[in-house]
């Protein structure tokens, strides 16, 4: 008996141990004590403020895009086998288009030399292998693309979306963000957007929808070598920024220790709007590589203007803020250019994921938005903790006046109980909100149901007039049988809430069901060891305090 | 100390008005649901357009209905939330009627220009800085200072932000009316609140939450927590049933289905919003239900197992006696720390702790009055069903004295099976 005691008491110092380390860490002073417990329990979006978004990725934008590119590849191709036709486009979008049209949309190509038809069916079957040809006429035909195609289209566009939306938000240097798909892969386009501390959404909706985040604009001829930081161009600039310019500072390089600032134009020639499309590549001279982008007719335009004016100044392209690459205009450039001179295959790479991701594959649309700001967060919080206080000292006085000396007994349990379970939501990184206090307030409430359980049958085995010890054991053995059915049946509803519920409903079920392991463990294990513990040096006709 | 020693009451002979109780409540919720239309959800359930806004005076309503009627499509609707701790704050609401995502985010643009229109300085070129983000802030700030000659790093400009807006979050409830509020703010010095006052106002009022729901999520939020909370029922009732007899599982789940409609039909007579944290409510007290009526159930199939000349109706008495002291300090405790919720928990946490308020009353009873008389209906009828007709043999040790008095074998079989 004494021997089993020192095991299960060891048992429990540890738990405790490992428990309070999960919770405060190990702090060496009060503010680290106190900046430990806000990384450790982390509270979730509807207590902390921030903002939660669902985004539908408008995947009939890229169906429709890969119609019409469809269309300039066989228009290209037609044309040199001396194929023609009158008319070629998209069809199937309704006014305004929803993501459901985008199983309709058809290229639709009108007036084929009849006589021509089976080059044409050539043509179609080697440039748009992914499109099933149908016959209308003996003129027209239409091109849908095939359903595995189409999914796979589709799947990509959501993918592509999540990629550069997760890239500016990581730019936008918010800790803790998350974006992930909502629903189901293949048959839900929708995005969920976690955004811990913004609550002012429309500002970040603004910088996750518009596809102009990109821009390359021209350095300041008179200041074209970095300065080293801000205060160091301010001072060369004489304390005045020039007006329509501004100061960004280089995305630092791999090894680079200086930071480079540039002057650069505040009104961007080209915008994310105007790529096409960029990819990487060998450069001329062995061991160069280069990235080349092509861009849109207008912005051709726009940038044969400006190139055309500015041979041999430097221009910059930036992203978010941030300028990713300055580069030397050796000539006019109009509607495809290419930066050369890159040292290796890594940073041609990565600019030219920088100059894509300025383009969303399909615009997103906001269907759903919560944002609570910090300062009703930090009153709920503060609520929240004031009300927690006042339930729970008026259990404690409760049990104590009621149960006595038994009654410390459960109220020891039942705050291991909370710490066990504050500990397994720091150890988990899961999030504490609103549907997880209910889960907390419900664990509570059963760990206060455990103790009281087991000392009425202490209580009516007493009265039978047992023996204190033997009391104690049929009380707790009884007992256990009610709590396990109890405990296995919420932990049965968890595991469907889980599975079949979201979001809220989904945290409130991992609480709970690390609330009652923890309870079974603290009501049953650790209230017994500490009877156990009272009772081994006495004699069983002592009557115990209960 | 204790309150209820072998106590011996009747409960199951006085179960008529309870369960007449229990009837007329639901009955009066479910009408007082189909009168209102429907169930009065919380935006989480419902599309549309809401954001809470705090002024720093008593906010006019009319004058903000009229405003955002001008310029909002569709209804509006401005609910004064002030009381209960709460102060000068309203929330404007816009219905989706037929609407699409698309209008929709337009028009919560529109709410917000229509409040600085209304009661800002939208002309005035200046930022306002009750209703601005960090990074607006620095952005806004960061040329003026330097032009003002204030040497700043931009890590220092980022902290200056931090704490500037800090303060404003965490002491003023978002919404300062003097500058002089910031005087506290680490790192101020007067170039920095000259600039600040250059480039800022501060508008009387501070938009605390905004929220849109657009048509598609709307649906499948409100379809995904349905089934969820009917898939887990649909589980407690199979583990139920395994572990005593399916009886008891279908009494448990009609019990938890009963303290719901109640609870939520209590949330239709006092107009309140069925939100995602009453979602929550609900499943905390289906789960504090169920807890409830298993203890019971526990017990009575305890008992069935060493008084076999007992009928089954004086069984379930002596486990509810047995189990009442249990019973009465658990509903009590936990009703004590749902009360304190209810009452300093704040408008946030009211929709849930009326939740949970309703539902331990509730629930607590229907253990006792809905659950336990379910099942002792069914062996009552599946007794009588077995008996023979009048004149004919008795079946097996029924006893004479009518309905109440039957038990049934079947129940002692499996309880000692899932004991052993």
């Amino acid at each position: 008996m004494q021997k089993n005691l020192t095991t299960r008491a060891v048992i429990i110092v540890v738990t405790i141990l490992v428990c309070v380390i999960g919770i405060i860490g190990l702090p060496t002073s009060k503010a680290d004590l106190i900046n430990n417990l806000k990384t450790h329990i982390r509270l979730g979006l509807d207590l902390k403020g921030g903002s939660r978004l669902v985004m539908e990725v408008q995947v009939e934008d890229a169906v429709k895009m890969d119609g019409q590119q469809t269309i300039e590849r066989l228009q290209q191709a037609a044309s040199k086998q001396g194929i023609v036709w009158n008319s070629a486009e998209v069809t199937g979008l309704s006014d305004p288009a929803t993501v459901e049209d985008a199983d309709h949309v058809a290229v639709v190509i009108k007036g084929v030399n009849p006589a021509k038809a089976s080059d044409f069916r050539n043509l179609v079957a080697t440039e748009a292998p992914t499109y099933i040809l149908t016959t209308l006429n003996s003129t027209d035909y239409s091109l849908k693309l095939t359903p595995s195609d189409l999914s796979e289209l589709k799947k990509q566009a959501v993918q592509g979306a999540i990629d550069t939306i997760s890239n500016r938000i990581n730019d936008l240097g918010v800790a803790e963000t998350s974006v992930q798909q909502y629903g189901q892969s293949g048959a839900d386009y929708q995005i969920l957007i976690e955004l811990p501390g913004i609550d002012d959404a429309a500002h970040a909706k603004e910088v996750i929808g518009t596809t102009a985040v990109l821009s390359i604009t021209g350095v300041d001829k008179t200041h074209d070598t970095p300065f080293t930081s801000r205060e160091d161009a301010m001072a060369k600039l004489g304390g005045v920024l020039p007006l329509n310019e501004k100061l960004v500072k280089a995305k630092p390089r791999v090894g680079g220790q200086v930071d480079e600032w540039y002057l650069v134009g505040s009104i961007p020639v080209i915008t994310g709007r105007d790529m096409r499309s960029a990819r990487a590549g060998q450069g001329d001279t062995p061991r160069t590589w280069q990235t080349s982008f092509t861009l849109s007719q207008e912005g051709g335009r726009k940038f044969a203007r400006f190139t055309g004016d500015h041979v041999g100044d430097k221009l910059a392209v930036i992203l978010d803020n941030d300028i990713v690459n300055v580069a030397t205009i050796n000539e006019r450039i109009e509607d495809s250019g290419r930066i050369m001179g890159l040292s290796s295959q890594e940073e041609a790479t990565d600019l030219a994921r920088y100059l894509r991701s300025g383009s969303l594959p399909a615009r997103v649309t906001t269907v759903f938005e919560n944002s609570v700001g910090p300062s009703l967060g930090a009153d709920s919080i503060h609520q929240g903790i004031v009300s927690g206080v006042v339930g729970t000292l008026a259990v404690v006085v409760v049990m104590l006046l009621y149960y006595k000396r038994s009654g410390v007994n459960a109220v020891l349990a039942l705050f291991l109980n909370t710490v066990v379970l504050l500990a397994a939501i720091s150890y988990f990184h899961a999030a504490l909100t609103l549907p997880g206090i209910a889960g907390v307030i419900l664990t509570i409430g059963m760990a206060v149901d455990s103790n009281v359980l087991i000392f009425e049958r202490i209580r009516e085995e007493l009265r039978t007039g047992k023996g204190t010890f033997a009391a104690v054991d049929t009380g707790f053995n009884k007992a256990f049988l009610t709590i396990v059915d109890t405990h296995v049946t919420t932990v049965v509803s968890c595991a469907f809430l889980f599975l079949f519920g979201e979001g809220p409903v989904r945290g409130f079920a991992v609480t709970l069901t690390i609330g009652l392991i923890a309870n079974v463990f603290t009501a049953v294990f650790v209230s017994r060891t500490i009877f156990n513990w009272e009772l081994s040096g006495r004699r069983g006709t002592e009557p115990l305090s209960i | 100390m204790e309150l209820f020693k072998n106590t011996n009451y009747d409960f199951l002979g006085k179960k008529w008005p309870f369960i007449i109780a229990s009837v007329v409540l639901s009955v009066a919720g479910l009408t007082s649901i189909i009168a209102k239309g429907g169930l009065k959800y919380g935006i989480d359930f419902k599309e549309g357009t809401l954001i809470q806004v705090k002024f720093a005076n008593p906010p006019q309503d009319n004058k903000i209905r009229a405003a955002m009627l001008q310029k909002v499509k569709g209804e509006v609707s401005v609910q004064d939330l002030s009381g209960n701790g709460v102060v000068n704050t309203v929330e404007i609401q816009t219905e989706a009627k037929g609407q699409g995502e698309r209008e929709m985010n337009a028009n919560q643009a529109v709410m917000r220009s229509v409040l600085t229109d209304t009661f800002g300085q939208p002309n005035s070129g200046k930022m306002d800085l009750n209703n601005t983000s960090a990074e607006e802030l620095a952005n806004r700030l960061r040329d003026p200072l330097a032009r003002a000659g204030v040497a700043m790093s931009e890590q220092q400009l980022q902290t200056l932000v931090n704490n500037i807006l800090g303060e404003i979050n965490d002491h003023h409830s978002g919404l300062i009316t003097n500058f002089d509020e910031l005087r506290s703010v680490p790192g101020m010095n007067s170039g920095i609140m000259n600039t600040l006052q250059q480039e800022c106002y501060l508008a009387p009022f501070h938009v605390n939450t905004a929220q849109m729901v657009g048509p598609k999520v709307g649906a499948k939020l409100r379809q995904k927590a349905l089934f969820a909370t009917l898939y887990a029922l649909a589980g407690m009732l199979v583990y139920i049933a395994f572990r005593f007899e399916w009886i008891y599982g279908l009494g448990a789940v009609i019990a938890c289905f009963h303290d719901t409609l109640i609870t939520i039909g209590l949330f239709s007579l006092f107009n309140k919003e069925i939100s995602m944290t009453v979602i929550a409510a609900l499943l905390t007290l289906v789960g504090y239900s169920m807890n409830d009526t298993i203890v019971i159930f526990d017990r009575i199939r305890e008992n069935l197992k060493f008084s076999r000349k007992e009928s089954l109706e004086a069984v379930m008495n002596r486990a509810v006696n047995q189990t009442l002291s249990r019973t009465i300090m658990t509903s009590g405790l936990t009703f004590l720390t749902v009360i304190a919720l209810f009452i300093w928990g704040g408008p946030v946490l009211n929709g849930f702790s009326f939740a949970l308020v309703c539902g331990i009353i509730v629930g607590t009873y229907s253990s006792v009055f809905v659950a336990s008389p379910i099942v002792l209906f069914w062996h009552n009828y599946a007794d009588a069903r077995r008996k023979p007709a009048p004149g004919g043999p008795a079946g097996p040790k029924a006893p004479a004295g009518g309905p109440s008095a039957p038990r049934v074998e079947t129940v002692r079989k499996n309880s000692t099976k899932a004991v052993r």
